[in-house]
This record gives C-alpha cells, sequence and structure tokens, in this order.
C-alpha cells in the first residue's frame, strides 16, 4: 500500500507496510519492531518512496519486504556498506539499515565499526535476540558464554559482544537500547535516531520466542535508564558498561558533524580534465 | 654500430632503455622524464616500471621503449642498460634481455657489473655518475643518468628542458637551473660514446596523449557517466581509484574509501540501487572478496561496473607484476547460475573506450561487468594517440511514475525491465538476493526461479554487442587466438613476420569475453584451418574457455606461459615460425 501525492494527509503505520505476510515465528518480538517502524515513519510523516530499508540476512533482516518503502535484501552482514552507499549517492532519501545482532557484530563486524567511524547520516537498527534463529539456534556474538546450543555445548566459553560501548568507541552520533515489548519508547527512539544527524545505532532487544523461551522474562527485566542520555561519550560508555544490560533509552547524543554527503566542487566538461594527459 | 641502419629495412623503429637503480634512487623519474621529452618530439613509447615490492630501497627500473609508430608491448631486447647501482640487480635480470650489441653504462664506484649482466657480452661503458652528481650543487645522479642518455639519443635540449620546467615547477627556480646543469653535465661525458637516434614519429601537434592503462580506464569510466566509486586500496589498481577521485570531484560525482572490498562491492551496489552509474577496481585478492556480491547484483539485477587489474596470482601472489590469471574468477567465480558480462581491453588506449563500453553495458543490461586489465595495461605509461570519442553512455531503463502494480522483475521481450529509482513514488520495491516473483516478492516456486533465470540470461545473450566483441585483423588459414595486454606482442610480431611476406595469419583478440559470441566467432574465422591460442597464465584458462564455448579447428595449439615475464614479439615470431612448419 504505497502513497500518491493526492492520499497523503497524515500518513498512518499501515501506509508502511506492504502485503507481505512476514515469515517470523509467532511471539517473535521482530513484529513489534516493525510496528514501531512503521509508527516512526508515520509520526515522522516521511513518504516511504523517499525512505529505503537496508539489511543483511537474518530473520529480522526480512524487513525491508514487509515495508512499502524501497528495501533492500542483500547478503548475510553487508547492509551498512548498502545503506552507505546508497545514501551517499543519494543523500536525499532517508536510509535505514536493519539486522540482527550475528548479521552486525559477526559476518557485519567490521561494517559496524567503520559505519559508526564514517557517521553517515543513516540510522541503523539491530534487533537482537542474541541467538541465530533462522539456522535454528546456533550463538550469536551477544550470547553469554554458557548458553548451551548442538554447535557449541555447553556454550561458547567466549565473552559477549557489547555493541552499544564499540558503537560509542568507534563515533556512533546517536546511541540508544530498546526494547520490542515497549512500543511507546522504541518509537520514539527511531524517531530520535533518524532526526538526530550521522550515524545513529538503535539496539533492540528482541526475544526469540523459538530458540531462547527463556527471553520472555525480558518484559519484567527492562527498565527505563534511571538518567536521561548525555552528551559526554565517556560517561555513556561508563553507565553502559556498569548497567546490566537491560536499561532502555537514549543513551548518547553526540553533535560529531556528519559524513559530508553533498556533491562537491562545480562539474566540469569531462574533454577539459582530459586536457591532463595531453603532450 | 648506428642502430638506424641496423633496422633501416623495417618501418617501424624502436628503441629500449633500461633505467636500473635502488628504489629511491630516481629511476624511474629519468625514465618517465625520458619517455615525456622524446613524445615532445614525436616519439610513441612506453614506460614499464618494474619494481620489488619495498616502498623505498628494493630495486627499481624504468624500461623505456621508444619508436616512431605506437607501441603496445616491451620489446626483444634492451640497446642501452643504465645502471645507477647494481644492488639488487640480480632481481631484474631476466625482464632486461641484453644482446651483444647493447650498451651498458655504469657507474665504476658501485663495483663490479655483475655476472648475469656480463654474460650478454655487452659493451660496457664506465661513467662517474655519482661524482659527476657531486660536481654540481645539489647535482642528483638521476638528472646525470638523464643528460647520458639524452646525449646518446640525440634529445633536444628543449624538449628535455620542458619536461623539467613540468617535473620542478614546484620545487623553484634554483632546483631546476641545478636540475639543467646535471643534465648538461651527464651530456658532456656522454659525448663520443655513439649515437642511439631517437626514432621519431610525426610530430604530435597535440594530438597524443601520455597515459597509463588505469588513467585510461578511470578516465573512460568517467566519461560514460560513472558518478560513485567505492575504493579500497590494493596493487596494482588503486591509480584508477585515485584518478577517480579527483574526476569525480570535478564532476560532481563522490567516492568512499571503503573498510574493505566486502564494502566497496556493497557501496557500489548500495549507490547503483538508488540510481548513480557506479564502479569499484581491485585485482585478484579484492576481487575474491567481491565474489558473493557480485551474485547479488545478478540476481537483483544491479548494475555495476568492476575493474579487475590483474596481476600474478595465486593469494597474494607477486602483487607488483602482470599475469591473466583471473579468466577463470571473473567468468566462472559466481555461485549459481549467475549470467553477467566479462571485457578485457587489449591495450593502453583500449582502456579508454572498452571501460567506457563496459559502463554502457551494464547499465543497459542491469548487470555486473567484469573489466579485466592486468598491470602491464594499468601501469604502464604509454604514449598514445587521443582516443577517438565514441558515444557509449550510461543509459539506464527507468520507469516513469507507474500506473497500476508495479513490476520490478516483469518479464518483457528483451529481458530488461524498467527500474524504479528510489525517489519515483508507486515504484517501490525490495531488492533481493532471494530468488523472487515478477514483483520481486521472495519465491521459493520453481517456475519463478525458472522465469528469472531466462530472464536474467536472456537479457545478455539477445543483446547486440556490435563489432566491438573482438578485434579481428588479417585473412588466412592459419589464426591466432589471444586476449588482453599479449594481444600487444602479438600485434607487433605478426606486423613483422607480414614485413617478412608472411601474410596468411589472422589476429582474433577477444574483448568480450562472456557472454560467448559464437556466431560472430564462426564468420571471423572463416576459412581458419588452425588456430594458435596465446595467454599469459599457468592453466590456459582462455584456452579452456574457447573450448567450452566456441568451434575451434581440431587443430589447436595453445602456448601459454605464466606471468610476470611478458610476452616479447620476438619470442611470439619464433613461436610463430615453430607452429607453421609443425
Amino acid at each position: 500500500m504505497s502513497m500518491t501525492a493526492e492520499t497523503v494527509n497524515k500518513p498512518t503505520p499501515a501506509d508502511y507496510r506492504s502485503g507481505i505476510k512476514p515469515i517470523w515465528c509467532p511471539g517473535c518480538g521482530d513484529y513489534s519492531v516493525l510496528l514501531e517502524i512503521t509508527k516512526a515513519l508515520a509520526t515522522l510523516e516521511l513518504r516511504s518512496e523517499e525512505v529505503a530499508i537496508i539489511s543483511g540476512i537474518g530473520c529480522s533482516s526480512r524487513i525491508p519486504a514487509y515495508s512499502s518503502c524501497y528495501g533492500f535484501h542483500g547478503v548475510h552482514g553487508r547492509a551498512l556498506p548498502v545503506a552507505t552507499g546508497l545514501k551517499v549517492a543519494r543523500p536525499d532519501l532517508t536510509v535505514i539499515a536493519t539486522g540482527g545482532d550475528g548479521d552486525g557484530f559477526s559476518i557485519g563486524g567490521n561494517h559496524f565499526l567503520h559505519a559508526c567511524r564514517r557517521n553517515v547520516n543513516i540510522t541503523y537498527i539491530v534487533m537482537d535476540n542474541q541467538v541465530y534463529g533462522m539456522t535454528k539456534g546456533q550463538a550469536s556474538p551477544t550470547t553469554d558464554p554458557d548458553w548451551d546450543s548442538v554447535l557449541t555445548p555447553g556454550g561458547t566459553g567466549i565473552r559477549a559482544f557489547q555493541p552499544l560501548v564499540i558503537a560509542l568507541a568507534s563515533g556512533a552520533n546517536f546511541v540508544a537500547r530498546g526494547f520490542a515489548g515497549d512500543p511507546a519508547g522504541t518509537t520514539n527512539m527511531i524517531i530520535e535516531g533518524i532526526r538526530h544527524p550521522g550515524f545513529s545505532f538503535i539496539q533492540i532487544l528482541s526475544p526469540c520466542a523459538t530458540f531462547r523461551p527463556d527471553q520472555r522474562e525480558w518484559r519484567n527485566m527492562v527498565r527505563e535508564a534511571p538518567v536521561p542520555f548525555t552528551n559526554d561519550p565517556s560517561r555513556a560508555a561508563n553507565r553502559i558498561m556498569t548497567d546490566d544490560g537491560f536499561n532502555i533509552g537514549i543513551l548518547y547524543r553526540g553533535d560529531r558533524p556528519p559524513y559530508e554527503t553533498g556533491r562537491k566542487g562545480t562539474p566540469r566538461d569531462i574533454d577539459t580534465i582530459a586536457e591532463e594527459f595531453s603532450v | 654500430m648506428n642502430r638506424n641502419q641496423r633496422s633501416a629495412k623495417a618501418d617501424q623503429q624502436s628503441l629500449s632503455i633500461a633505467v636500473v637503480g635502488s628504489g629511491g634512487a630516481g629511476a624511474i623519474t629519468t625514465g618517465t622524464l625520458l619517455l615525456e621529452a622524446a613524445a615532445k618530439q614525436g616519439c610513441y613509447g612506453i614506460l614499464t616500471r618494474t619494481v620489488g615490492p619495498q616502498i623505498r630501497g628494493g630495486e627499481a627500473a624504468a624500461l623505456v621503449r621508444v619508436g616512431n609508430a605506437a607501441i603496445d608491448c616491451v620489446g626483444d631486447g634492451f640497446d642501452i642498460l643504465l645502471a645507477m647501482d647494481w644492488n639488487n640487480v640480480d632481481r631484474l635480470v631476466a625482464e632486461i634481455p641484453l644482446r651483444a650489441d647493447s650498451l651498458i653504462i655504469a657507474d665504476p664506484e658501485q663495483g663490479k657489473v655483475p655476472e648475469a649482466i656480463l654474460t650478454s657480452g655487452a659493451r660496457i661503458c664506465e661513467l662517474p655518475i655519482g661524482e659527476l652528481a657531486k660536481s654540481v650543487s645539489k647535482g642528483r645522479p638521476n638528472m646525470i643518468s638523464l643528460g647520458i642518455l639524452a646525449e646518446l639519443l640525440d634529445l633536444q635540449s628543449s624538449a628535455v628542458n620542458a619536461v623539467l620546467e613540468k617535473q620542478l615547477s614546484k620545487k623553484g627556480e634554483a632546483a631546476l637551473q641545478s636540475s639543467m646543469e646535471t643534465v648538461q653535465a651527464g651530456r658532456d661525458a656522454a659525448s663520443g660514446l655513439g649515437k642511439y637516434p631517437l626514432p621519431v614519429g610525426d610530430a604530435a601537434g597535440g594530438k597524443r596523449w601520455l597515459i597509463t592503462g588505469n588513467h585510461a580506464s578511470a578516465y573512460g569510466a568517467l566519461r560514460a557517466g560513472i558518478r560513485f566509486v567505492a575504493a579500497y586500496p590494493i596493487t596494482p589498481a588503486t591509480e584508477v581509484l585515485e584518478w577517480l577521485s579527483s574526476g569525480l570531484a570535478k564532476t560532481g560525482g563522490r567516492l568512499v574509501q571503503a573498510e574493505d572490498e566486502l564494502a566497496s562491492i556493497n557501496m557500489v551496489i548500495g549507490a547503483s540501487f538508488g540510481g548513480i552509474p557506479s564502479l569499484t577496481a581491485t585485482s585478484g585478492p579484492g576481487l575474491s572478496l567481491m565474489i558473493e556480491s557480485l551474485g547479488l547484483a545478478v540476481a537483483s539485477e544491479i548494475p555495476l561496473v568492476v575493474i579487475d587489474v590483474m596481476r600474478v596470482g595465486p593469494s597474494t601472489g607477486i602483487a607488483t607484476k602482470a599475469e591473466q590469471s583471473d579468466l577463470n574468477i571473473a567468468v566462472y567465480g559466481f555461485h549459481g547460475d549467475a549470467p553477467h558480462l566479462v571485457v578485457a581491453p587489449n591495450s593502453v588506449a583500449d582502456c579508454v573506450s572498452t571501460t567506457q563500453w563496459a559502463v554502457h553495458l551494464a547499465e543497459a543490461m542491469q548487470v555486473p561487468i567484469i573489466v579485466l586489465t592486468d598491470q602491464y595495461l594499468g601501469q604502464t605509461k604509454s604514449i598514445i594517440d587521443r582516443p577517438s570519442k565514441v558515444d557509449y553512455k550510461a543509459e539506464r531503463l527507468t520507469t516513469g511514475i507507474p500506473t497500476g502494480g508495479y513490476a520490478r522483475y516483469a518479464i518483457t521481450d528483451s529481458g530488461v525491465s524498467p527500474m524504479a529509482i528510489p525517489g519515483t513514488p508507486g515504484g517501490q520495491y525490495t531488492a533481493d538476493g532471494l530468488e523472487h516473483s515478477v514483483k520481486g516478492t521472495p519465491s521459493t516456486k520453481a517456475e519463478d526461479h525458472e522465469q528469472q533465470m531466462n530472464k536474467r540470461q536472456q537479457k545478455i545473450s539477445n543483446f547486440n554487442y556490435g563489432d566491438h566483441w573482438a578485434d579481428v585483423e588479417g585473412t588466412g588459414s592459419l589464426a591466432v587466438l589471444t586476449w588482453g595486454s599479449t594481444t600487444g606482442a602479438i600485434r607487433e610480431a605478426l606486423r613483422k613476420l607480414k614485413q617478412a611476406g608472411v601474410d596468411d595469419i589472422r589476429l582474433l583478440s577477444l574483448r568480450l569475453i562472456t557472454p560467448a559470441q559464437p556466431e560472430k566467432f564462426t564468420a571471423a574465422m572463416t576459412g581458419v584451418e588452425r588456430v594458435l591460442i596465446v595467454e599469459q597464465n599457468h592453466s590456459a584458462q582462455l584456452w579452456h574457455f574457447l573450448r567450452a564455448h566456441y568451434e575451434l579447428p581440431k587443430d589447436a595449439e595453445v602456448y601459454n606461459r605464466a606471468g610476470p615475464l611478458l610476452f616479447r614479439p620476438g619470442e611470439i615470431i619464433e613461436k610463430i615460425k615453430q607452429w607453421r612448419s609443425a
């Protein structure tokens, strides 16, 4: 259901949904995140043809096709480079990258660091369920070291990845943690993330009902962060490293200038440029 | 001996000069200035740099070949070898074949002439290059070397001074004066050594370019309309990216330095999805990393261009030297059935038009294309005739504002369907590496897979590639088949054979590698009874490719060799003589 100029009045979240039925399991947190993204887009009154949602591979990476925006469902781990190329080439578009913890922090981990550093004006939403769901239950970078699985019996034994503090250290300009089951709060942080210049990173705890039934408990564990966001990255890092992973809210807003996406210089004639080769 | 007498019979004459010295000694600068001065006097020529992997202090040589007509390959041997020192020169010996009538100029202070050089029996002339440089305030041995060569070659002072002025314009008048004096000291020292006059062609009249293949490819891309580049540096492709950085800034385009090749190819995909003609350049290791996402571009029908400046593989191989060994990965590297395009320019000049053509093809068919050049083409500085203007432009079939349901992957006669560019109302779709229906909706249905596979194959099979698919030259019942940079040495060999009365050999240099063009090939090969396939790789990749896709005469022989030693015309002539008499 796409909007045309005639029908734009006050868009509703439904205007940003395609008719395609998600492949997700009942109870998956990603249903809520899809709704929260569409609510944010409706609140911002963005035209769906001027928004592009870019993803890699995984359960949550299916989101682009469920929206009525332009979408790109690429290969595993590469959502951020695709989003970066699109935004740099087409700065007029609103570009949102989405995906899961395996896609973003394992196979795509290097791009995550450099996207934070580069600070292109895009919003990156990671639905973190601490598991590879599409391949049926393996440990991801954010899984606790003692979580048992067929592939890693008794747990991986290795430390869980800390995406928020890594994002801060790498230069992300906006850092937030949300919970899929908190529609108002999460919608708001997506709105603020899109509005904030530069690279906005939003980690959304999004329970996997099938492989992590223990995550049903998350709704009782999350709480609003006790203090509002800070503009001081070291203070934000300290808070993130000392909380239990369940403080939710906007945690950091920076003022680094975003990556320059405007076109440089006045276009010159190609033949004039070629004169440098002449002998 | 006067070289002109020796080769007076040939219409096309050339002279080869090697300047060697440790990296940082300035051998490459000497060679470059020599080539530029020769260009000013109306010469054609090439400069191949041969360097070790070190940034400074390793071996380095400037291999210059100048002549009175266009030159597209290294010569058979060197007329002059000038050595500023002999450090590590044994690593270069194989690339600098000398003859008994060659001249070696060496500085006695740098020790004895190495045994490997002496075996040629060439005349040795000792000149105190280092000492002469010290006789001039701030004099440098490489400027003495330039003076020596200028004297031997009869280079006009006006031409040498002009290139010095250009080279030293930022260093001030004193530096220029010092260099000119040093060059003069070199000239004085070399008087009486004999003459090796430059084979001078017609005056250039501003109609020639001095350009590398990497810059030529970059320029061709810009001319076709490339306006986004993602870049990850890699030898020997970096100059494509560096030139485009400034080229794009001058044309309103954008370049992003990526964190790796996985990122660069995906940035290109993102930008092209956004409607902007996009490109990246790399070499073998980078292409390997890009392959998965090239498959994504096939499936999602995103046009893009990857220039692969081939170097010696496998793995890191020999990063600074050429080999034609990425044909297989370019053609067959993708998983699944992934119809795409591969083209290969066959000269430095051809890098302009073939890259321009590649952009056009990619955009016209909404498909990824790999342009295979190599380190020789990419990094050889070449004096070429100004490339003629060709019309190839980036022209993509896009939708207007769709009325009714838009189907991104609609089935059409050509196989190409109108693409909606983000921003177009009503054109929203999700591009996907998953198999999909005509609307782009993910699908696991056999019928969708077959339909979309047919579409993706059909659009490149039905396209009219015109005459640019290959260069076919000459007639006769024998044919030499080749591709890429190897074409240069074969062209020269066939020209020389023709001058010697052998005119029954035609040349077919394949520019469009895939998709294969069997009908055009058969027409071009009418009357050919025997073929010789020549290529620079260890496993005869082109020969295997031709056997798989074309009807070859029964009598087909392959002459292949791994890099990095480039084919020389004399070697090809010997091979052809042996082949003819077999």
